[in-house]
């Protein structure tokens, strides 16, 4: 046959493995938000051992300690304490903790929610298509900071509470984006080829489709979880968040902004650990688009 | 007959994080008014990439060099950006694969084919409209003046294609270039389509550059072929002393690939060409086809081999005799 | 006389597509009362212009699109009863465009065995074999068993898709444009292969194409369809020597043989493109016919006998002919 033809031709490519590193180590964004993120997650997960005090420890006697690059700054509190004396580092080290867990909490709920709807219509299409197509509209038409504040309101605020209705609330892109993401794949031969095989449609979707949508997934993941620890810190600012005497950035940000006039610092060190944790968290997002994307790996 | 594209020694180099690129390399031809110079090859041979070239639309970072490239007596090599996007859709225009992604949704076939027009002459528009109903009825469109104010897709792929080229033809241009204009077409249609464009040619005196896979609509429409491998024109001459004599090992496989209703005897094998394109990123030594040629001997690997030319428009790039590729031919066809 | 193997009876299928939101949705005849019979060993090659139906007539056959009308049988046994494993069984695709239908996320080995491992034939570690073993006769190289596709040329990839397709034996093999996408030189292995895989195989093809010199090179017998109708059919000399349908003839002359010097012919078919939503009445065809008669407007014509195929058209008069 025609063997000796095709034994002549070489592997054109380099192994999927050598691309996949070549490309990491070829993108500054990546790079720089996996850095950033694996540090904070070894903030959070090291935070009992790497903050100096108990982040809830008052202290009256040295309320609003300057941090050290003021003049009269100490170094046993390297970034001053708060209103009620607590150690600013100490707080900030634990913050982090609330902020990844919302986020990845988040991120998991509405993700779970939206990717099933989202492929299910995807993949099915017709009249169940409709139906979630309805519900997406439904829940985008729904202000998410409004319908949080209400039921922040209505049965109080608390870390479960707050997660639970981003949870419920923030599925809406996971949903858009698996839809029309399904929908593409769908339209490729090779499912039609699995749907020829005999293959069930859970199958089909499991192994043919997810592997196939799998990084628009992990950006839509990256940016909304980015998106639930701004949302996080906007409602525990406005109080109908997490509640004191945790230690969130949001509510840090709120406690600080009394003082925002004579001690900035109380509202720009929680405002700079927040935005340097969503900008990696979108840095990363984004690298992980431009790594995996097919038209790359062509 | 004046030649109104001449083209010596065309390079076109892209740097690659691999290395240099070389997707076209001394690429030589001429095109002369009412003639049709047909540019085959296989996917990755560098064709596109030639007419994309000729016009100054290769990407950024390709660089582009000639020894020679003259249209209508102007030197394009130093023509200006400027200059170049005043010939483009002017003097030399283009018809691509995909009408769709050639014509913009958003506005009418007819405002469409008047500011081809409107862009490079100074006329009204009063002007320009009766110029496209003319056009369009000689693409054989019926209802011209109502076709005027269609959208692109209101049109089926072959009036699509039509409207490509009565917009080609607005500025009446000396030379067209067609990059497969008729492979996303029905049979039927892609016949009806080269019918027109052959016949356009004639009546205007253009020149015609048709750039395709397909030998057979190749032996139908052209007057001059060119075939290209891996970058390189392998082989030129008329269509007639070409398919009745090929000489390059190259164009011997591909004829003996395609079955031919009437001639290939149903059932058998079709002959192929083993193995696979070289890669054509890095310093390139020796004949391009060497390692899937039948005939190659070893110092085929080892010597850069350049065109022979045995007649005038003639030529072949291959270290064999005319007549050892001749005989080579005979022998595998017997 | 044998039953066919894949025989098609009357087969319909009707869509509705919705005109807009206020309005009713009409009914588009996609394929409209097809009757094909496809015996052992045969190949029947399926022609006809984008849009005449040929894809979702194929779609039925693969058991993927359920036909509105008339039935669809294996060895006479209709295929109402089966369901899509046992379809699977008996009758695989092979698509057009090999960059699409291979899943780029898995490896060459695990795309081929799937058919394996969702038929669950034979043990696990069989299978690696049994890959090799169809690898060896497609002609793939065993090393490729762990690339993934796009380490692999266009040849190489529809050769893995011809893999996928006889791993399960099947007795019949749709062949949707499987040298379109490919070049033309890559196109004449895949159709030598093809060939030496049916006479080894005992298969049977169903090839669907564009390209007419493919399907005579290829087809025992061939069937031209137009606006969901088979318009002719018979065997492939009779039907290129003596085509009978307008329709037939104009694709015919619309083949560009590389013969130098004959021109481009033109198919006289005029530019009208009929719109499937709202067929013309009669004879489907009659707009675009240059010898359409007064009663091709009015009255659709039925199959009229000829030798061993028929045809769809009132200029065909079988007693004029044997008279000629």
């Amino acid at each position: 046959m025609t063997a000796e033809a095709l034994d002549s031709a070489k592997i054109l490519e380099p192994s999927p493995v050598t691309q996949l590193r070549r490309r990491i180590f070829g993108h500054a964004g990546f790079l720089f938000g996996a850095i950033v993120i694996a540090a904070m997650l070894a903030m959070a997960l090291l935070a009992p051992l790497l903050a100096p005090y108990d982040p809830y420890d008052q202290d009256l006697a040295r309320r609003v300690i300057n941090p050290i690059w003021h003049d009269d700054g100490k170094w046993a509190h390297p970034l001053g304490t708060d209103q009620l004396g607590r150690d600013y580092l100490s707080r900030v080290i634990y913050g982090v903790r609330i902020s990844l867990l919302i986020g990845f909490a988040t991120m998991i709920i509405s993700g779970v929610l939206g990717t099933a709807l989202g492929v299910v219509a995807g993949y099915f299409g017709g009249r169940v298509d409709m139906v979630i197509t309805f519900l997406i509209t439904t829940r985008l038409s729904m202000p998410v900071v409004l319908v949080a504040l209400a039921v922040v309101a209505l049965v109080g605020g608390s870390l479960t509470v707050v997660i639970s209705v981003l949870g419920l609330l923030l599925w809406d892109r996971f949903a858009v984006v698996m839809r029309s993401a399904t929908m593409q794949v769908r339209a490729l031969d090779y499912v039609a080829a699995a749907q020829a095989i005999g293959c069930s449609a859970a199958r089909i979707v499991t192994t043919e489709i997810m592997p196939n949508i799998l990084n628009a997934l992990i950006v839509v993941a990256t940016l909304e979880m980015a998106h639930a620890i701004l949302l996080e810190a906007a409602l525990s600012f406005l109080g109908l968040g997490v509640q004191p005497p945790l230690p969130s950035w949001g509510l840090m940000v709120a406690e600080g902004k009394e003082y925002m006039f004579f001690s900035p610092w109380l509202i720009t060190i929680p405002g700079v650990a927040l935005f340097l944790l969503v900008l990696a968290i979108n840095l990363l997002g984004d690298g992980i688009r431009d790594i995996t994307a097919p038209e790359n790996r062509n | 007959m004046s030649v109104i594209l001449d083209v010596q020694a065309l390079d076109v180099r892209i740097p690659l994080a691999q290395g240099m690129l070389h997707p076209v390399r001394d690429v030589s031809f001429a095109v002369e008014r009412g003639e049709t110079l047909c540019i085959v090859g296989e996917s990755g041979c560098g064709k596109s990439l030639t007419s994309l070239a000729l016009m100054d639309l290769l990407p950024r970072r390709a660089e582009r060099r000639a020894a020679r490239l003259i249209f209508a007596g102007e030197d394009l090599t130093r023509a200006s950006e400027a200059r170049m996007t005043d010939l483009r859709g002017n003097k030399m225009a283009m018809i691509f694969q995909e009408p769709m992604t050639s014509l913009n949704p958003s506005y009418s076939i007819g405002n469409q084919l008047e500011e081809a027009l409107l862009r490079h002459r100074r006329i009204g528009r009063r002007e320009a409209t009766d110029r496209a109903i003319y056009l369009l009825e000689k693409v054989g469109i019926t209802a011209a003046a109502s076709r005027l104010t269609q959208y692109p897709h209101q049109l089926s792929g072959g009036l699509r294609q039509r409207v490509m080229i009565a917009m080609a033809l607005m500025c009446g241009p000396d030379l067209i270039i067609a990059d497969e204009p008729t492979t996303a077409l029905d049979v039927t249609i892609q016949a009806q389509i080269l019918h027109l464009l052959a016949q356009l040619q004639r009546e205007f005196k253009m020149g015609l550059i048709l750039i395709t896979h397909d030998l057979g609509i190749v032996a139908r429409v052209a007057t001059r072929v060119a075939v290209m491998y891996a970058g390189q024109i392998v082989e030129t001459g008329t269509v007639a002393e070409l398919f009745a004599r090929p000489l390059h090992p190259y164009t011997q496989g591909l004829l003996r690939c395609i079955p031919v209703p009437g001639r290939t005897k149903r059932g058998t094998h079709l002959g192929s060409i083993p193995g696979i394109v070289p890669n054509l990123i890095g310093d390139l030594v020796g004949c391009s086809f060497h390692n899937r040629c039948e005939h190659a001997y070893e110092s085929c690997a080892a010597t850069d081999v350049s065109q022979r030319e045995i007649a005038p428009g003639r030529a072949y790039r291959c270290l064999l005799t005319a007549e050892q590729c001749a005989a080579n031919a005979a022998k595998a066809a017997a | 006389m044998t039953a066919p193997v894949l025989e098609t009876r009357d087969v319909s299928c009707t869509f509705q597509i919705g005109a807009g939101l206020f309005k009713a949705k009409r009914p588009l005849h996609a394929v409209n009362g097809v009757s094909l019979k496809l015996m052992k060993g045969d190949v029947l090659g399926l022609v006809g212009e984008s849009g005449c139906g040929k894809s979702t007539l194929a779609k039925m056959l693969l058991g993927l699109q359920a036909p509105t009308g008339g039935d669809i049988r294996f060895d006479g046994a209709p295929i109402m009863g089966l369901d899509r494993r046992a379809i699977a069984r008996r009758v695989q695709p092979i698509f057009q465009d090999p960059y699409s239908s291979l899943n780029p996320r898995k490896t060459v080995g695990s795309i081929i065995s799937l058919p394996l491992r969702v038929h669950r034939v034979g043990e696990p570690d069989e299978w690696r074999d049994r890959v090799e073993a169809m690898m060896d006769l497609v002609g793939l190289a065993r090393r490729f068993t762990d690339s993934y596709p796009n380490q692999l040329s266009g040849g190489q990839r529809q050769r893995v898709a011809i893999a996928r397709a006889l791993i399960m034996k099947p007795d019949v093999v749709i062949c949707d444009e499987p040298t379109s996408a490919l070049d033309v030189s890559v196109q004449s292995q895949i159709l030598n292969l093809l060939q030496d895989l049916r006479q080894e195989l005992g298969l049977t093809y169903l090839l669907i194409s564009h390209n007419l010199a493919v399907v005579e090179h290829m087809a025992t017998r061939v069937a031209v369809m137009y606006l969901g109708r088979i318009v002719e059919e018979n065997d492939t000399d009779s039907l290129f020597q003596t085509p009978r349908h307008p329709y037939t003839q104009a694709l015919l002359a619309s083949v560009l043989t590389p013969e130098p010097g004959l021109g481009v012919p033109d198919a006289q078919l005029g530019i009208a493109f009929p719109n499937p939503i709202d067929p013309p009445a009669g004879c489907t065809f009659h707009p675009r016919c240059a010898q359409a008669l007064a009663q091709c407007s009015r009255v659709a014509p039925m199959p009229i006998a000829d030798g061993n195929g028929f045809t769809e058209c009132h200029l065909y008069n079988p007693a004029k002919d044997v008279a000629a």
